[in-house]
């Protein structure tokens, strides 16, 4: 395990609101190793983006985060604002979940690239420049040369987002997080941006976080996916596991409720039922049982620990699924 | 979905306290209705006749005349007082009038769209290259001084800003689909209008409208004091500050209209500001003005 | 990748892309509206002088001119005045496009030369109060965005609310009073002491004036007599604009691309200026038009008290009197000026934000 890019242990993330500090993030551990795909699947609300957002020290203000994220030998939860600057943008980049906002719409494309590429690697404008529409080109943009003066309005979505993993890429990370990438996008784009991501980490020995709901989406490229709910890590293995023979009950009931293409066509789609709960509102114990279809007694009065079980860590002492 | 979204929301709608609760609202609300109740009330709490010179002239503040008397010899307190007849109604007047007029237009301009709605837009531009004050003057002049044409000179500068505010409304009201998909069910004209037109319109014109309260005293006090508005013997706010600076060293005449003009302004600001914030919390506060 | 045929800018066969185009074409669909509304300007003006109660020939002339039938004959020869309306409005306009607003029945003199001697004046005011309302005004609205919700923000956002609240002639009364009268810091009115001569004509701002000819004591005292009425016209703007400024600010930090660039590992000063201010500019800078509109409508009341001899005093006394030309001239005048700022602002705009320029 010590030969993992990153390590978190214990990840507690609380936000402030209306009533008082809330906890988003319950516990949470999980490895990323180097030049892999990671997933991180759930529902809104999990906990799965603020996570994330912890280790970078982006949280909205009042949030605060427990816990240790070992990346690179230092902890980025103890970092200060001066030292987490120099690993964002440079040894972490980050893609957010929508690229009509998460790019400045008075700057040009090269110069929102050349901004890490001279802040990080301390190049010459015109060395940027050129290292800019090396990377348009490394995310597949066509003519770099003019979309370097060319505006984010000016290009769709899909483009947008390239030129997001271009700007993320640019301090030639080891590490690339990407939250919610393809959910603003058309569902015809999104496979676009996938395959790009995978093609990048292939290429570079990049390791990538992949944040999404879409269990499909996730399926092609993670190599492990980790599966969160109310704030925790439920279920923890790789994607054939996960996929083809999930244990957690969360799990299966996300699974089942994909539209599968080789399902007969008259398949009925299986949501799950009831709502995700609300942040500061998590269920005692077990905070999926009220959903679950095997839940016991013991489910509603003890938090599950997340426990090695053969290939995979689950979190259910119940372990319905279980061959 | 974002995260923050999940976030449990306070119990109230939207991120703000709902306007009585909020201390600028409050203050507002009640300084606004001090002097609403003083117009009313005039003649019974005014202490003397505000037209009589019946006192010794310029006058420092005493217990008697706790605003002093004026140049010639009447009771500043009285005067101001009574100027709150004339402030507070023609400035609520005109208000009205100015979104009544401004209202229909922008909705027609809104609604029926095309020739209508260009030249509704060409004469607001051309009223919008007036500053305010040329536009009020110069038609004063025209018209001749005095109060009524101040009021309307100030009609015609104000109505505008409603103009282009309700055709806005209107205008992606009657793009928003709920109102494509009415129409398309039968649902009459009309009754999309009030269902559905209406009760959007409705908040930003309170808004606009408490906020140009606040203007409208400000002008017509500023055109009473060129002298084109109140003629004397007239107890109005402007004019009063106007004899005030001839008799600069008489500080009180001067001041102490001003301050209620001053006083008189801010409720209406404090209660449009926070009634923006209640309408539309998403505004972090200050446009359209 | 087909998505990308459509997404960039045609190249049109040259090397540079064609942002430059879409730009000239739209300074060019702004100008020309700025032409059809000082058109339009015109139309009013005329037809706000054809409303005027009294015979044009004597409100034009003067009692006194009015009697002298060449006078009367001549006058009435130069406006057409037995023609029909749109013809007398066609005279009137191709008057005011080769630069006749007429002769003014206060002064005599021809309403341009008028103006040229007014207008400095006002300039040389409504420049200091707007330098003074930005310098002062955008940086209290950025810190009370910063420290949002905090007591600071709340604090001025009521003192700012009161700011707007003020009569502009009652803080110019204030303000003589106690800083002239009682503290003597400030001069009473007027551009200059009693006794001092006017510096040599260059551009007729007294202050730029002075400094050309050498006459640092007049440039100074020019600049004494300046202060008081700028700050009382400064007053209204520097709470507008920060309110502005405030609201401008927030807006743009809630966001994504704030955060982003926070994620790229930027300074945080240089996200502040880059991210925040510049982006919140354009709406900042819209927000100066207007200030020059309040300066105008402010111009008026507070010439009048510090006897200033600017445009605003000017039009007050063409109101006064009834000089039908000197009206229907200011009027127009400072209408156009307004256009032209606004026009002026919006291409500004269109500089700062791209996005502007397709529209």
């Amino acid at each position: 395990m010590s030969s993992a890019l990153l390590e978190v242990e214990g990840l507690r993330v609380r936000l402030p609101t209306r009533e008082g500090p809330v906890t988003v993030v319950d516990g949470v551990d999980y490895a990323v190793q180097p030049a892999e795909v990671f997933g991180v699947a759930g529902e809104s609300g999990s906990g799965k983006t603020m996570s994330v957002l912890a280790l970078l020290g982006l949280l909205p203000p009042g949030g605060a985060a427990d816990g240790h994220a070992l990346f690179g030998g230092r902890d980025l939860l103890r970092l200060r604002r001066s030292e987490l600057r120099a690993v964002c943008g440079k040894e972490i980049g980050i893609v957010f979940q929508d690229p009509m906002t998460s790019l400045h719409p008075m700057l040009s494309i090269g110069q929102q690239i050349g901004e890490p590429l001279r802040i990080h690697l301390g190049l010459s404008r015109s060395a940027a420049r050129r290292q800019a529409a090396e990377l348009l080109d490394a995310v597949r943009i066509p003519d770099p040369e003019s979309a370097l003066r060319a505006f984010p309005h000016q290009f769709s979505g899909g483009m947008r987002q390239r030129v997001a993993i271009a700007i993320a890429l640019a301090g030639n990370p080891s590490l690339l997080i990407a939250d919610e990438p393809t959910t603003a996008l058309d569902v015809t784009v999104q496979a676009g941006i996938i395959r790009l991501l995978d093609r990048l980490r292939r290429e570079r020995g990049l390791s990538v976080i992949l944040i999404t709901h879409d269990l499909g989406v996730m399926s092609s490229i993670a190599d492990r996916i980790a599966v969160f709910y109310a704030g925790r890590v439920v279920e923890l293995a790789d994607r054939e596991s996960v996929v083809k023979r999930p244990r957690h009950p969360y799990t299966r009931a996300l699974l089942d409720s994909l539209p599968h293409p080789e399902a007969p066509a008259d398949t009925p789609l299986v949501p799950i039922r009831g709502m995700p709960p609300a942040a500061g509102a998590f269920p005692a114990g077990c905070a999926y049982h009220p959903r679950c279809a095997y839940a016991v007694a013991s489910c509603t009065t003890e938090v599950p620990a997340l426990v090695r079980e053969g290939d995979r860590l689950l979190a259910c002492p119940v372990d319905p699924l279980r061959e | 979905m974002s995260e923050a979204a999940a976030i449990p929301a306070p119990a109230a709608v939207g991120r703000v306290r709902p306007v009585w609760r909020r201390p600028l609202a409050i203050a507002g609300a009640v300084i606004a209705l001090v002097w609403l109740v003083v117009a009313v009330f005039a003649p019974l709490i005014a202490p003397y006749d505000p037209l009589a010179q019946t006192f010794t002239a310029l006058q420092s503040p005493t217990l008697d005349h706790p605003f002093g008397t004026d140049e010639l010899g009447r009771d500043v307190l009285s005067r101001v007082i009574y100027g709150a007849r004339v402030s507070i109604p023609l400035a609520i007047l005109l208000v009205t009038l100015a979104a009544l007029i401004g209202g229909v237009l922008g909705a027609i301009a809104g609604y029926f769209r095309g020739v209508a709605d260009g030249s509704v837009m060409r004469v607001t531009d051309l009223v919008f290259a007036f500053p305010a004050i040329i536009l009020a003057m110069v038609v004063t002049a025209v018209l001749g001084r005095g109060l009524r044409n101040a009021v309307l000179a100030i009609v015609i500068v104000a109505w505008p800003a409603y103009a282009r505010v309700v055709r806005g409304l209107v205008l992606s009201i009657g793009d928003s689909e709920y109102v494509q998909s009415a129409r398309l069910l039968g649902v009459s004209s009309r009754k999309t209008l009030f269902r559905d037109v209406l009760p959007n319109v409705a908040g930003p014109v309170l808004v606009l409208a408490t906020l140009d309260l606040g203007t409208a005293i400000l002008l017509l006090s500023g055109l009473s004091f060129l002298g084109l508005g109140a003629q004397p013997p007239e107890a109005e706010w402007g004019s009063m500050v106007a004899t005030g600076t001839q008799y600069f060293q008489q500080w009180w005449i001067g001041t102490f209209p001003g301050l209620a003009i001053f006083t008189a302004v801010v409720a209406f600001n404090f209660l449009g500001d926070s009634l923006r914030d209640f309408f539309d919390p998403t505004s972090a506060a200050d446009r359209g003005r | 990748m087909s998505e990308a045929a459509g997404s960039l800018p045609r190249r049109v066969g040259r090397r540079r892309l064609v942002p430059s185009a879409t730009f000239g074409r739209f300074i060019a669909r702004r100008a020309i509206a700025l032409v059809l509304l000082a058109i339009g300007i015109t139309l009013v003006v005329f037809l706000l002088t054809q409303l005027v109660p009294s015979d044009p020939v004597t409100a034009n002339l003067g009692e006194q001119a009015a009697g002298d039938p060449e006078a009367v004959a001549a006058f009435e020869a130069h406006y057409g005045l037995d023609k029909p309306l749109p013809q007398r409005y066609l005279i009137y306009l191709g008057h005011v496009v080769r630069g006749d607003l007429g002769e003014s029945s206060l002064t005599h003199n021809p309403v341009t030369t008028d103006l040229g001697q007014f207008a400095p004046a006002t300039a040389e005011l409504a420049i200091l109060s707007i330098v003074i309302a930005i310098v002062v005004g955008i940086p209290i609205g950025v810190a009370a965005a910063v420290k949002h919700d905090k007591p600071v923000d709340h604090a001025l956002r009521v003192v700012s609310l009161g700011g707007i609240s003020m009569p502009t002639f009652w803080i110019a009364l204030v303000a003589l009073y106690v800083f002239f009268f009682r503290l003597g810091w400030f001069p009473g009115g007027g551009r200059l002491d009693p006794g001092t001569l006017d510096p040599p004509h260059v551009t007729g701002f007294f202050t730029i004036d002075a400094v050309l000819a050498g006459q640092w004591g007049v440039a100074g005292e020019a600049f004494h007599h300046l202060m008081l009425p700028a700050l009382v016209l400064a007053a209204f703007n520097v709470s507008l604009l920060a309110r502005y400024t405030r609201s401008s600010v927030l807006e743009v930090m809630e966001n994504d691309y704030v955060r982003a660039a926070r994620a790229k590992g930027v300074p945080e000063a240089t996200v502040l200026r880059r991210y925040v201010l510049r982006a919140a500019l354009p709406a900042i800078i819209t927000v100066v038009g207007l200030l020059f509109a309040n300066i105008l409508t402010g111009a008026v009341l507070v010439e009048n008290i510090f006897a200033w001899p600017g445009i605003g005093q000017y039009a007050y006394q063409a109101a006064i009197n009834l000089d039908v030309p000197a009206i229907a001239g200011v009027s127009l005048f400072i209408a156009v000026v307004y256009v032209t700022i606004n026009f002026v602002v919006d291409v500004l705009y269109g500089v700062i934000d791209p996005r502007i320029r397709v529209m």
